[in-house]
């Protein structure tokens, strides 16, 4: 059972790295027009580099 | 939306810097435009390759989910300058007004939710993770460190995400009411408390995962409910299609464009034929005719000249008029219609909600049941332990997690269907509303009719009376002109050659047709007797003046509408304040039986009133001024995104698009999606119905009130998901 030591803190890492990932994102904007993003990655217009 | 603020956001320094006399620094100026039509990647292409080719745009985006463009441009571009190129482009556009785009603020609480809602999220997975190694066997010690990792995460999640409920159940409380909150509220803390107990003594049963779930469930419920009503509400009061918010004042012989909040009583204010009226005022100089139909209904243009009283809102058609403002902003007769359906508005807040109606009769009930099975556990066991801990389970089974998302989970689907549809649902309760309508009350001009004239009597006329008229309505820019123009050159009518062609505003245009004066206008101008319809007189000296006639031209989708609305059992009438011929005509063109002419604003009130009162739930679609009363009135109302702001404000629902035929199709969904939301109030009970007595004889696990609160919510969703 010693394994838990690592295993639960571990575990709670990996949320937490979730959970940041997720602010993160929330922060840049990203989920201001789901519907639009998800149609604009179709379009190749701006296949070589991201919008600037 | 960081566009938007990063345009007209300075650093605080420099706000706190004193103000240098300096040159002014041209700023960028911010555009939204509302795009009803946009559906598809080929649409963001080709509205932001033609906004991005217009000279003075530097900058465009389009936001498919709002169906907006977000517009960075030169300082001197004008939303109305970019709304012609997409029009080219072939899509439909309506400017809205940034300033208002309560952006920053709405989408600050957007986000709010959608942390909390990430952070009950990312802990009930966590919990969840450690509850299930415990109902999969651990135990003693090993129970007890995961039972305590639950409550080390569990205590500060919930401390955070469910703050939102905190607050509402608190405030209702304060005034001694019951509100959805409250048992939500009490059974977290219920649960957290019990389960921190438990874990104390090394109890077996811990509801920490159950309390995450919960909240985590109906903060879902919560965001979805906020995020389409936000996107609605915002986009629905900010189109600022018909407003004017820039005027020409004229000081000392100097035009200068100034904003129409910056005016000042007895300021001269010049108004360019086409434009609208700023403010209420008096002629100074000029001769013009004034369209009012957004404000009385009548099609027919109305002579004006000096001396004559205008009323904000009216647009001037013909000639430039000086006008000096007698009554600005809100003094305007204008704003105070609008703010008398502030007050009539105030009726509707009496349609208690499905939602309500639930919440009234479960709440008391929850507590009740719980608090008795407290009673009695403690009466027949004498531990307050188990009764605590069977109370606690009692809560937490019938908590609300499926009331919470019945509602919002239908509505955010209803909503979306019929926002890609373009219709704006402003009002939370407007589509249950809308599903008990039995009657439909149209008004005619702008809302069935697009409000441009249409030329009818054509092959009334000799080929060179025609070729005569259309010379003189070549010469100008008058609605009827330019119908008159259309229709004569689609029949492959070539202009006759005039001489000395002048417009005279006010009246007409006249001119020497081989050496005798020809005149196209107005009926006392030309000589001829005034008629009820809409009609623009050709007098040629020595014959009797030749009427033109005109009819409004309807509106895309109107017949449809009517016609679906009809065969789905609705009772369709008519009501508007222009002239019987013309109200006749359309009914007989739309085939509706019941219509009524030259309504006065308080009779399209009283009858929508009237109808009531006998029983029936009338839905009101009106666009002007003189609708207002009536739409704020009604059980429930639309409005078409052209409508005056004020008829817009009164009503629940804007069409965005200049298409009609949604209407019906928005009833149509408005019934399922109450179907709907009955069926998930259904669900919600007979899970409960099984889980409750489980509960009550103290034989439900935490094991099986999260797979109950979850196949409960999920099923709920689901079901949800079939409006679409």
């Amino acid at each position: 059972m010693e394994v838990l030591a690592y295993l639960i803190p571990i575990s709670l890492f990996l949320g937490g790295v979730g959970l940041v990932a997720f602010v993160y994102t929330v922060r840049s904007n990203q989920y201001d027009d789901p519907e639009g993003d998800a149609r604009r990655i179709l379009s190749d217009e701006w296949d070589d580099k991201p919008k600037p | 939306m960081a566009q938007l603020s990063s345009g007209t956001a300075a650093c605080p320094g420099c706000i706190a810097a004193p103000a240098v006399p300096a040159r002014p620094i041209p700023q960028d100026t911010q555009i939204a435009l509302s795009l009803p039509g946009i559906h598809c990647s080929a649409c963001i292409a080709t509205v932001e390759r033609a906004l991005n080719a217009t000279p003075g745009v530097e900058d465009a985006r389009v936001n498919l989910t709002l169906k907006r463009a977000m517009i960075k441009a030169a300082p001197d571009l004008r939303a109305t300058d970019l709304i012609p190129v997409l029009e080219n482009a072939g899509f439909e556009a309506h400017e809205l007004d940034p300033g208002a785009l309560s952006a920053t603020q709405a989408d600050k609480a957007g986000r709010d939710l959608l942390m909390r809602l990430a952070v009950a999220g990312f802990a009930s997975m966590n919990v969840m993770l450690l509850s299930v190694s415990v109902w999969s066997g651990a135990s003693d010690a090993t129970r007890d460190m995961f039972h305590w990792i639950s409550a080390a995460i569990t205590l500060p999640a919930i401390a955070f995400s469910a703050q939102p409920f905190f607050a509402n159940a608190w405030s209702a409380l304060r005034v001694r009411r019951l509100n959805m909150d409250v048992p939500i509220v009490l059974a977290i803390l219920l649960a957290l408390v019990t389960s921190l107990w438990e874990t104390t003594l090394s109890g077996e049963h811990a509801y920490f995962d159950a309390a995450l779930t919960l909240t985590f469930f109906l903060l879902a419920g919560r965001y979805l409910d906020y995020r389409t009503r936000a996107a609605a509400r915002s986009a629905a009061e900010e189109l600022t299609a018909l407003e004017v918010p820039r005027a020409i004042r004229v000081a000392v012989g100097v035009e200068e464009e100034v904003a129409v909040a910056t005016l000042n009583v007895g300021d001269l204010i010049l108004v360019r034929p086409g434009g609208r009226m700023p403010v209420d005022g008096e002629i100074v100089s000029g001769q013009s005719e004034l369209d009012r139909s957004l404000l009385t209904g009548e099609t027919l243009p109305v002579f004006a000249e000096q001396g004559a009283t205008v009323s904000a809102g009216e647009v001037n058609l013909t000639g430039p008029l000086t006008i000096r403002a007698t009554a600005v902003g809100e003094d305007t007769s204008l704003h105070r219609m609008a703010d008398l359906v502030a007050i009539a508005e105030s009726g509707r807040s009496r349609y208690t909600s499905l939602a309500d109606k639930a919440a009234k009769l479960y709440a008391p009930g929850v507590h009740i049941l719980s608090a008795l099975s407290f009673v009695g556990w403690y009466i027949y066991s004498g531990d307050i332990r188990t009764a605590l801990n069977i109370a606690a389970a009692v809560l937490i089974i019938t908590c609300p997690c499926a009331l919470g998302l019945a509602v919002p989970a239908v509505t955010t689907a209803a909503s979306g269907r019929l926002f890609r549809k373009g219709m704006l649902i402003k009002h939370s309760t407007a589509l249950e509303r809308l599903a008990e309508v039995d009657t439909v009350v149209f008004d005619k001009t702008g809302t069935l009719t697009s409000g441009i004239p249409e030329l009818t009597s054509l092959g009334d006329h000799s080929r060179a009376d025609l070729e005569v008229a259309l010379a003189l309505a070549e010469a100008s820019s008058h609605p009827l002109s330019v119908a008159l123009t259309k229709a004569a050159r689609e029949a492959g009518i070539k202009p006759a050659t005039l001489k000395d062609v002048t417009e005279v505003p006010g009246y007409g245009t006249e001119g020497t047709y081989r050496g005798q004066r020809v005149r196209l206008g107005r009926a006392a101008w030309t000589g001829a007797e005034e008629g009820d319809q809409t009609t623009a007189w050709l007098a040629i000296a020595g014959q009797a003046p030749s009427a033109f006639l005109f009819s409004d031209t309807l509106r895309p989708g109107a017949a449809d509408a009517v016609q679906a609305l009809r065969e789905a059992g609705k009772e369709v009438i008519l009501i508007s304040g222009d002239t019987q011929g013309a109200v006749q005509a359309l009914a007989g063109k739309l085939g509706i039986q019941n219509w009524i002419a030259q309504a006065l604003p308080q009779d399209k009130a009283q009858h929508v009133e009237a109808l009531r009162d006998q029983g029936h739930h009338v839905l009101m679609v009106g666009d002007g001024l003189n609708d207002t009363e009536a739409l704020a009135a009604a059980h429930v109302s639309i409005s078409p995104a052209s409508a005056l702001d004020a008829a817009r404000v009164a009503s629940d629902i804007v069409l965005l698009g200049n298409d009609l035929s949604p209407i019906a199709d928005a009833c149509d969904t408005a019934a399922k999606a109450t179907k709907r939301i009955r069926e998930n109030f259904r669900i919600a009970t007979v899970y409960n119905i099984i889980a409750v007595p489980l509960a009550v004889v103290g034989l439900a696990t935490p094991l099986i009130a999260a797979l109950a609160m979850s196949t409960s919510s999920i099923t709920v969703s689901l079901n949800a998901l079939r409006v679409r």
